[in-house]
């Protein structure tokens, strides 16, 4: 065969196994999403004390107001994508079973999109006016 | 699929066990339990966009004991895999691996988080939230 040497077997090349090269992307966006949470886990806090104790009307205003809710816009992304990839590790380590581990990542992939989704479709209708 | 062959399994249970492999299986399960916890900041949100009985609703909920305790363990949860993520931020960047530095660093995390959490609920309760 002529073309560079591998030690891959063209059996192996065609049916993709092997590593996926994603972790480094991986690595590096979990990291990107964990500062972002540093740095707005203070703040996302501070918004959830404020609204201790508060009845309806006042939660939504708090929630309503434009700087809450794009900290809480932040907030919802970078902790989606960060479980969203964390949770991904997990199954890997845990679940071996090929389709219950397939079954198991696009649950993963499913659960952390819709809560994103409503997360930020909630905070959106109510900074919009109700 | 092969007959299944006896081998051993790896020492990880008969290992004395470390405060450094304590708190790495620990960041992992209050990683998953924050994951799950998610589900509580949805329902808060679309209370908050359904109407005052719906954040009524939460509202009792998040009140009773039942849901007092279940935020106690979500704010522990949260402030334990901060701590414990920014002393892997620091051995991410590549300090803190002596062996002093490491036990020190995850002393830290861990005292660090109960002493916190608990701060942060003196605070929410002084500020006249769940009463």
């Amino acid at each position: 065969m002529s073309g560079s040497k591998s030690i891959r077997t063209p059996l192996g090349r065609v049916r993709g196994l092997g590593s996926a090269r994603a972790g480094t992307g991986d690595f590096w966006q979990q990291r990107l999403t964990a500062i972002a949470l540093v740095l707005l886990i203070v703040p996302a806090i501070l918004i959830v004390m404020m609204m201790l104790q508060r009845n309806h009307a006042a939660a939504t205003q708090i929630l309503g107001s434009s700087s809450v809710a794009i900290v809480l816009i932040l907030f919802t992304i970078a902790s989606v994508w960060h479980m969203k990839i964390g949770m991904q590790v997990v199954i890997e380590d845990y679940v071996h079973n090929e389709k219950i581990k397939l079954a198991s990542v696009m649950a993963n992939n499913f659960f952390c999109f819709a809560v994103a989704l409503a997360s930020i479709y909630a905070i959106l209708k109510l900074s919009s006016g109700v | 699929m092969a007959p299944q062959i006896e081998r051993p399994l790896s020492p990880f249970m008969t290992y004395r066990w470390t405060l450094t492999m304590v708190m790495s299986i620990a960041h992992r399960i209050t990683g998953v339990a924050l994951y799950v916890g998610t589900l509580l900041l949805v329902w808060w949100l679309l209370a908050a966009v359904s109407g005052p009985s719906a954040y009524a609703n939460f509202q009792g909920f998040i009140g009773s004991w039942f849901g007092r305790l279940i935020l106690f363990g979500y704010t522990w949860a949260l402030i334990h895999h901060l701590l414990s993520g920014i002393r892997h931020l620091v051995w991410d960047l590549g300090y803190g691996f002596g062996p002093n530095e490491r036990e020190w660093l995850t002393r830290a995390a861990l005292i660090g988080s109960v002493a916190l959490t608990i701060v942060i609920w003196i605070i929410a309760y002084a500020a006249g939230g769940l009463r």
